[in-house]
């Protein structure tokens, strides 16, 4: 997670010394750590040598994590953390290196590790780091400033509220796994020996409940998120609320018979499905032969009421940013429209690869990850019905309210699409008995020209893709 | 790491708001690994990250805080934040009573009065190890071997993958080791360390045909020095992995319904992962949060199955001397001959219960709160010919390997992927099938396990992933037989 007002100085740092701190203030006169960590990557990126590339991503996080259990605090984290990644590139070899002590001599073993490690990678002459692009990155406003001085107390309050509220919004939820408040303020600054010097402030919150509901001796579970960058965005009721429901609809669920049928994803599981289909709609899968849409650029993949856009400069998404990973600045980038495939995203490296131009979308799980090629925050264009208006129309479907083992049962290079699920059947436009032990599948290429309506039902979630109803035909359920 | 007396100094701070215990948890973990894909050398990644995470524990409530500064001032800051839970956390609330005497020692279980016999652990203050312990079974020190010697099993890895099969369109390899550092000190007496080595090597290969593209990997890995690939040929790895895309490009859409499944040696420890092993750690139970809370002494699996999760299984990827809150790994029965002996416990939920943690006390790295994890977790060998095993089985599948899984404690059902499977027909191993995902019910499925090889193996190591927190764990099974499980596919 990274984003937010990000700056890019005209500084030429090639050569120069290291930079010292000039004691930039931003925002309502508050000091930001943003600039302090840019002045550590510009003095790490000063250190290049001729002939020598660098790249500099430094990273700090301040976090509060307060779970709730029967009326206590069950834990209450409280923390900070910091890094810097260290990119070198030598003759289109390329070395990296990670630390944790932001200190001189921490930097320039580092960097010493980073340089060492350049020698044993192959020579490519496409890598490099990123150059400016003439592209501003679009002002985000992400950072509240009020967080830093939101108490302890208040966060603990809100998270014991939540569970109260999740066990008293049904009486069949009998207990609670989890529930939970979460922030945190990340500080990033990158700096390449080419010119790049970005930063970024952000604040983000959410609150999760994990509900558990008992009928019968039956168990079933539920989960509701509430997400902003302010405590004061939040909402204790629709997170209690949800979980509520979703554990509470699947009681008396029973293993149907496997049929072919037309689903609705709720948006939950929608933005996990998008997230897959971004996967392999990068630049890096296409270039390594890993992606089935390579060379389909102008042809029809999906429906065309399917559009998939990778937009991180739009503020509501929880994973908004007004940079990438690289420094650059990001962009809304049309992936498909109207079913038909636009193109693919790019880093620094594949754009040079493929001779097109980056789209903003190098990313970095950490500061002790490689740079890679992905989706930022994917969404699709909504339609305009809500759920119970798309569910009228389907006279024998399944309502599916979640998915397990994305991970091993979708491969995003052949399209093999098999999860496990859980859900409502829907019987002649009406949600009718919960279901469970099924899974769905199909093939990711089918499934995207078998959707048949998106919703208007926009949900933002924390996680990088936002979610919407979506309805597909064909779909095998498969059961007893 | 740390001296006694800093350590001494900073429990005694993080005490100080009428905590009643308090643990310093210091890791120091290097790192290198190296990434080939495309026909090139990506790149080299090398870094190291140390700190400490400082728990304080008041009644009912955890206060945690960690901090890469490990001077004692910095140890002192974090101790104090993490005390401060006790004012914040109304923990103080419940404090009265629950201060409980030390569990090393008291074996009365939670009612299940069976403590199996690896179970030696709260060895609280009892290991006085100011040195660090060195890894003993480690031969060959990652550190020692030049990063070009790393490399070139990657550049080998890629020439053996696509000699294989001309279908062979991509090849990436990954080669990675660790060493990681910890010392654990607590407000019981606990001063205790552990030096940790892991090194992995991983082939992924794309296969290109009529028909698309299929994926292959094939992933080794143990917690042993360079001297894996003494046990390991590269060629060998990266083979299985071009072999596995390759088979697939003939392989038909999986069948969609419920039938017999036979899953091969190494590769059911995923299905007991998710079948049953989340569901028996005990702060999962303690939350009624599993379908197995409150069934210790009952028979919850066919007669034949006896589960254990054993931390001292020496090199295993799921190894370890102590566990990341200070106490010895051991060895652990959990379901023996189909009876339900055990829960798998850290420090906390045992404390609770009166009992002694099972060493299963695991955390990601010194910014996380540790829980209970799985170690190696195994099921003991049958005494079936595994051929007899597929000749007795009329139509089914096949599993060879197997993806991850997935379960959810709460309702039992869980899921694992196949990503090398076929249909078994008229008691032969028949044509390939797709990938996808498999799902039962975790009690259900552990009743109709009707067959068991005598070919015990371990299987891939894994990264078992939980509450946000990944940790090494191992797995293993011999050839095994459910006599029903849904098939995800598509095909009637």
């Amino acid at each position: 997670m990274k984003s937010g007002r990000s700056v890019k100085d005209n500084i030429s740092v090639k050569g120069d010394a290291p930079m010292n701190g000039d004691g930039r203030v931003k925002g309502n006169g508050q000091e930001l750590m943003s600039a302090q960590l840019l002045d550590v990557a510009l003095q790490v990126v000063g250190w290049a040598e001729r002939g020598e590339e660098i790249e500099a991503f430094v990273v700090h996080e301040r976090e509060t994590n307060v779970r709730a259990y029967k009326g206590d605090v069950e834990s209450l984290t409280s923390a900070s953390s910091q890094g810097i990644g260290v990119r070198v590139v030598r003759d289109g070899q390329q070395g990296l290196s990670y630390a944790t002590v932001l200190e001189d001599d921490v930097l320039l073993r580092a960097l010493t590790e980073a340089r060492d490690n350049c020698s044993f990678a192959s020579s490519d002459e496409f890598a490099g780091v990123a150059s400016p692009d003439g592209l501003e990155p679009v002002k985000l406003d992400l950072y509240r400033s009020s967080l830093a001085s939101f108490s302890v107390d208040k966060k603990v309050a809100m998270a014991l509220e939540l569970e109260r509220a999740t066990l008293a919004a049904d009486s069949r939820v009998t207990g609670i796994e989890a529930a939970e408040y979460v922030d945190s303020t990340v500080s990033s600054a990158i700096a390449t020996s080419a010119g790049v010097a970005a930063e970024s402030n952000e604040t983000g919150c959410y609150l999760a409940a994990y509900s558990l509901a008992e009928d019968k001796g039956e168990t079933q579970t539920g989960f509701g998120f509430s997400v902003g960058r302010h405590p004061d965005e939040l909402s204790v009721d629709i997170a209690a609320k949800d979980s509520a429901e979703r554990a509470t609809r699947l009681l008396g669920a029973t293993k149907p018979k496997s049929a072919c049928l037309s689903v609705v994803l709720d948006p939950y599981v929608t933005a996990q499905l998008i997230s897959v289909v971004g996967a392999t709609l990068s630049g890096e899968a296409v270039l390594k032969g890993r992606s089935m849409f390579a060379d389909r650029v102008g042809a029809d993949v999906a429906s065309s009421l399917f559009t998939l856009i990778d937009d991180a400069t739009d503020p509501q998404a929880f994973s908004a940013s007004a940079i990438d990973d690289e420094g650059l600045a990001t962009r809304k980038v049309p992936l498909i429209v109207n079913g038909v495939l636009q193109g693919f995203l790019y880093d620094t490296y594949t754009a040079r690869r493929a001779n097109v131009s980056s789209t903003g979308s190098a990313s970095r799980s950490g500061f002790a990850s490689a740079p890679g090629v992905a989706a930022q925050a994917l969404r699709l264009k909504p339609g305009t019905r809500m759920q119970p208006e798309i569910i009228a129309d389907i006279e024998d479907g399944l309502l599916v309210q979640g998915v397990v083992g994305l991970h091993s049962g979708v491969n995003p290079v052949s399209g093999d699409f098999s999860v496990g699920a859980e859900g409502v059947r829907i019987r002649n436009g009406t949600t009718a008995e919960p279901v469970r032990e099924i899974t769905i599948a199909s093939t990711l290429q089918r499934l995207l020209q078998n959707v048949v309506e998106v919703g208007g039902d926009v949900t933002w979630l924390p996680m990088s893709a936002t979610g919407v109803s979506l309805a597909v035909s064909d779909v095998v359920m498969s059961g007893l | 790491m740390l001296e006694r007396d800093t350590v001494n100094c900073v429990l005694a701070v993080a005490l100080k708001t009428g905590g009643e215990f308090a643990e310093v948890f210091v890791e120091d973990k290097s790192s290198c690994s190296a990434m080939f894909d495309d026909g090139r050398v990506e790149d080299v990644m090398s870094g190291g990250h140390r700190g400490a995470g400082i728990r304080v524990l008041a009644g009912e409530t955890t206060g945690f805080a960690h901090t890469a500064d490990l001077s004692e001032a910095g140890l002192v800051d974090a101790a104090k934040v993490a005390a401060a839970v006790v004012r914040n956390g109304g923990g103080v609330r419940n404090a009265s009573g629950t201060r409980r005497s030390n569990a090393s020692g008291v074996h009365t279980g939670d009612g299940s009065g069976t403590l199996t016999s690896g179970m030696q652990t709260a060895q609280t203050g009892q290991q006085l190890t100011t040195e660090m312990r060195k890894p003993l079974n480690v031969k060959l020190m990652p550190s020692d071997v030049g990063k070009a010697t790393k490399v070139e099993l990657l550049r080998i890895a890629n020439e053996a993958a696509r000699g294989e099969s001309d279908a062979i369109t991509q090849v990436s390899a990954r080669y990675g080791d660790s060493r990681r550092r910890i010392l654990i000190a607590n407000s019981d007496g606990m001063f205790s360390s552990d030096d940790q080595v892991r090194v992995m090597l991983s082939v992924a290969c794309v296969a290109s045909g009529d028909t698309g593209m299929q994926t292959g990997r094939e992933t080794v890995g143990r917690t042993v020095g360079f001297e894996l690939f003494d046990t390991y040929d590269v060629v060998d790895v990266a083979r299985a992995a071009a072999h596995r895309a390759v088979t697939k490009l003939t392989a038909r859409p999986a069948p969609s319904g419920t039938m017999p499944v036979v899953i091969g040696p190494g590769g059911g420890g995923v299905l007991f992962h998710e079948a049953c092993g989340h569901g028996l750690e005990a702060d999962i139970i303690a939350k009624s949060a599993s379908v197995f809370a409150g069934r210790v002494g009952e028979k919850v699996a066919s007669e034949s199955v006896t589960l254990v999760d054993n931390g001292t299984m020496a090199g295993e990827w799921g190894y370890f001397a102590i566990d990341d809150e200070g106490n010895l790994a051991a060895d652990n029965v959990l379901i023996s001959d189909g009876m339900l002996t055990d829960y798998m416990w850290d420090s906390i939920r045992a404390r609770k219960a009166n009992r002694a943690s099972s060493g299963n006390g695991r955390r990601q790295s010194y910014k996380h709160l540790p829980m209970v994890r799985m170690t190696n977790t195994y099921i003991s060998n049958g005494d079936t010919d595994p051929e007899d095993i597929i000749a007795d089985t009329e139509h089914g599948v096949y599993v060879a390997h197997l993806g991850g899984g997935q379960v959810n404690t709460a309702t039992g059902d869980f899921v694992f992927g196949m990503t090398e499977a076929y249909m078994i027909s008229n008691g032969c191993i028949a044509e390939p099938i797709r990938e996808g995902n498999l799902i039962g019910n975790g009690p259900e499925v552990l009743t109709r396990i009707d067959a068991l090889g005598n070919d015990f193996a371990m299987g891939s190591p894994g990264m078992c992933g939980k509450d946000g927190q990944g940790v090494p764990v191992g797995d293993g099974t011999p050839t095994l037989r459910v006599t029903s499980l849904t098939i995800g596919g598509t095909a009637a």
